[in-house]
């Protein structure tokens, strides 16, 4: 092994770099518009993609209300339940989650927990959300276009999305869609520079990466492969628009459309499906990863104890990010590539499971013989644990070629990913809200309705997917519009849609309770005081809560321990912060 | 800001080879000790915009190996009529030796930069930039020789139409990016013209010092943009 010089005992490092010099609003504009400031860019990434994430919410309940009742809701044609699919899917998983998790968490914890006064870049993270809003914009604006939004699904598989069969494919909906993403990508590369650059280059005197905060070492293993996987995606966008646009042929076939033989030949539908999936593997671990990070602070946090091997913690976020890179395509064992490829691309997706079972392992285990607080972030971390062990068994499941197939295209799949990289990291970000709210307001949120929210969530997202795994093994087919008659689906199967969509209407509902909390707690919640969880890490140390500008007064803080001293025997508290110094014999450093 | 304070003179005690990396990963504050913010961050772009124009090469020869149709002698679709005879790839070869030649005098620049010799700098920048923008005006010459011939993104004259498209998207592409980087040459040219980083004037958007190391970031991103030339020249040109 390596010696690594450790910088214990009192021996902090003199500061390397200058202190920055923050650019000062000037008015209100500057301040609270078009801020610098990477938390209140945080907020504002937050809030965008929430009222995003509230159409999508609603475009589900519109499927479900089709799924259960077909024909009963004449403004639901096919063409508009495609749409509402593809328009769901694309905003949950970039415009809410991946923005949520990177550019609201992101911006608001990497400088705080690491130490820094604000990202390294400012200018360019302001930037980042004002391409980001354009991006969720120009999205929306497929809603006014003429022919709708898109409806090729939300992986846009050429050649159907740029046919005239498909809902926009012809008008304006694909390329508002592959338009937006090009912008988001734009955006998202200025403020994932940020993001990186600040845990590499930006972190406080005595806080090395093995001490960082899980919370950030997920968020930030998320930004890299962003920044390596959104590439793919781009290009996609890009040929697929000159596709469109140009008449060039790059994925498109010779193909007849409506008895008319098209000008396209010589293209390669299947070269989109592998550059989309290079992106969109990756992007599942994009979501889950800072989920995986924030569970495991929560967690250690609200148990009053360390975390159970934080070394392997960090390599296991680090292994699965390496790995997510060479398992795309597993998600195209259907789609008549080389059937060699299906062996080694199973045999890479199941050993992902290794280091993902070692972190699910190490939830359950700190959690052992721990102090446990059943509060609100807690709850959630729990209920993460459960939805997401579940949404990974199935992953096993569907990994294996010979299980896909028959399971391909039916609602077991939707379940599978509604578990594991819908519900489950949403339970987080409804987790790290309730942990973190405290710090960006100075309030604290209302238990009762928090409680009310979380079980109606938790319970009712099971009742929703848990079921959606029997239907799919029954062969109900995902993405179809009405069944009409069919011989091999019972009739208890659509008795079972209808139970779906009345607890899709429930859950639906329980986030305007959630929503209620958050502006109702921001004027009458208690006083949350500075680090109401008492907890080690260095954004419940600032100054003032909430941070002013610049995070930490004058002095910026040293950090002398690891970010989980809970609970340490002899210490007088049952937590020691980051910033207290080594004394006492109590300093407990990452075990070797 | 972000500099690199050095070691003041002192030995560097930093070990050697892995031991240095391990050094370096586990200390406090960075991990790259010698890299200031602003070369960090360009490193970490050039990162994933070598992911993009890869996508692109590898999207490329994907198109190349599956069409059904023959693809085009580059030898011949790329050569130029001179005295009476056919040179193949002959303006290609005078636009990379310009490109390549660029690089020189960008990298001579980043070195007058650090000794602080700012007209110097600023007239190897404008070189620079000649060059770049002789670049750019050699390849709009190619296209429009290859579309006066009829190739066009969806079709061409000669075999594969996917030919034209690639050969549009990609070197357009890489033609946006040296343009960018002539237009930024430009700004940070003017900058070191008028003293912007002796006096550490600050900048207009993001209010921060300016610094010679501005230089060596815009030349960090030069290379980048004719390194990958060298790889569309390789896998375009020349296959």
């Amino acid at each position: 092994m390596v010696e690594i010089p450790s910088g214990s005992a009192g021996a902090i490092p003199s500061a390397e770099v200058e202190d920055v010099e923050l650019y000062h609003p000037k008015s209100w504009w500057t301040k609270y518009v078009f801020s610098q400031d990477a938390k209140i860019i945080a907020v504002q990434y937050s809030v965008t993609a929430i009222s995003i994430g509230l159409v999508a919410l609603v475009l589900s309940w519109l499927m479900r209300l089709q799924l259960a009742f077909p024909g009963y809701f004449a403004f639901i044609d096919a063409d508009h339940y495609y749409q509402f699919i593809t328009m769901h899917g694309m905003i949950m998983v970039i415009y809410l989650l991946t923005a949520l998790f990177l550019g609201g968490f992101g911006n608001y914890l990497i400088p705080l927990m690491v130490g820094a006064r604000d990202m390294v870049f400012p200018y360019a993270n302001m930037l980042s959300y004002w391409i980001y809003l354009l991006a969720v914009l120009i999205l929306a604006a497929g809603f006014f276009a003429p022919g709708g939004p898109t409806g090729a699904g939300w992986t846009l598989y050429p050649p159907q999305a740029v046919l005239s069969g498909t809902p926009g494919g012809k008008d304006w909906g694909i390329l508002l869609m592959l338009s937006s993403l090009i912008v988001f990508i734009i955006g998202f590369t200025l403020g994932g520079l940020n993001y990186v650059v600040t845990v590499l280059q930006g972190r406080a005197r005595g806080m090395t990466l093995m001490r960082m905060p899980l919370t950030v070492w997920g968020i930030f293993t998320a930004t890299v492969m962003a920044l390596l996987a959104f590439p793919a995606l781009f290009v996609a966008c890009v040929m697929m628009l000159f596709d469109r646009l140009l008449g060039t042929s790059f994925f498109m076939p010779a193909i007849v459309e409506m008895g008319e033989q098209l000008q396209h030949g010589g293209g390669s539908p299947i070269l989109f499906q592998h550059l989309f999936w290079f992106f969109g593997h990756p992007e599942v671990y994009i979501v889950a990863l800072p989920a995986f990070g924030i569970v495991s602070d929560l967690i250690s946090t609200h148990a009053r104890k360390n975390i159970f091997g934080y070394r392997m913690m960090v390599w296991a976020i680090v292994i699965i990010g390496a790995l997510s890179f060479i398992v795309w395509a597993h998600h195209m064992y259907v789609s008549g590539m080389n059937p060699a490829f299906g062996f080694f691309f199973a045999t890479t997706t199941l050993i992902i499971a290794i280091p993902t079972a070692i972190k699910v392992y190490n939830w359950v285990l700190t959690l052992w013989r721990g102090d446990i607080h059943l509060t609100l972030p807690m709850l959630f971390a729990l209920a993460f644990i459960v939805t997401f062990v579940n949404g990974g068994l199935t992953g096993l499941f569907l990994g294996n070629v010979v299980v896909d197939v028959p399971l391909s295209d039916t609602m077991f799949v939707v379940a599978h990913f509604h578990m594991v990289m819908g519900v489950a990291p949403i339970l987080v970000i409804f987790g790290a809200i309730c942990h973190w709210y405290p710090k960006v307001t100075g309030r604290m949120l209302n238990e009762t309705l928090g409680q009310i929210h979380f079980w109606t969530t938790f319970l009712g997202t099971y009742a929703i997917f848990f079921p959606m795994h029997y239907l799919g093994l029954l062969g109900v087919p995902r993405r179809y519009f009405e069944m009409g008659e069919t011989a091999f689906v019972p009739p208890s199967a659509h008795t079972l849609n209808i139970f779906i969509t009345v607890m899709a209407l429930i859950v639906g509902a329980a986030q305007m309770v959630f929503l209620f909390n958050l502006v109702w707690s921001l004027f009458r919640g208690r006083e949350a005081g500075g680090n109401p969880w008492r907890a080690t890490t260095l954004e419940w140390q600032t100054p003032q809560t909430p941070p002013a500008h610049g995070n930490w007064g004058k002095e910026l803080p040293v950090v002398y321990r690891w970010a989980y001293d809970y609970s340490v025997p002899g210490a007088a508290e049952d937590f020691i912060p980051q910033t207290v110094p080594a004394d006492g014999g109590v300093t407990r450093e990452v075990p070797a | 800001m972000a500099q690199t304070t050095g070691t003041h003179g002192e030995p560097d005690l930093r070990p050697a080879g892995l031991r240095g990396v391990a050094a370096d990963f586990s200390s406090d504050q960075r991990a790259f000790k010698t890299a200031s913010w602003g070369k960090a961050m360009m490193w970490i772009f050039l990162l994933s915009d070598t992911f993009v124009f890869g996508c692109f090469l590898i999207a490329y020869m994907t198109a190349r190996m599956s069409t059904p149709v023959a693809w085009p002698n580059p030898s011949e679709v790329f050569a130029l009529h001179i005295g009476g005879q056919d040179v193949p790839l002959i303006l290609i070869a005078i636009m990379t030796f310009v490109l390549i030649s660029s690089s020189g005098t960008m990298a001579m620049a980043v070195n007058f930069g650090y000794r602080r010799e700012r007209h110097r700098t600023a007239m190897l920048m404008l070189l620079t930039a000649l060059l770049g923008a002789c670049f750019v005006g050699m390849q709009a010459f190619e296209w429009t020789k290859l579309i006066t011939e009829g190739v066009r993104p969806w079709e061409n004259p000669w075999g594969a139409a996917q030919f034209g498209s690639t050969f549009f998207m990609i070197t357009g592409f890489h033609g946006t990016h040296v343009t960018i980087g002539v237009i930024f040459l430009l700004i940070v040219a003017r900058k070191v013209w008028r003293g912007d980083f002796d006096e550490e004037r600050r900048g207009f958007f993001t209010s921060r010092r300016g610094r010679y190391e501005a230089v060596e970031i815009m030349g960090l991103y030069w290379h980048f943009v004719d390194l990958v030339w060298v790889f569309i020249f390789a896998f375009f040109y020349l296959w």
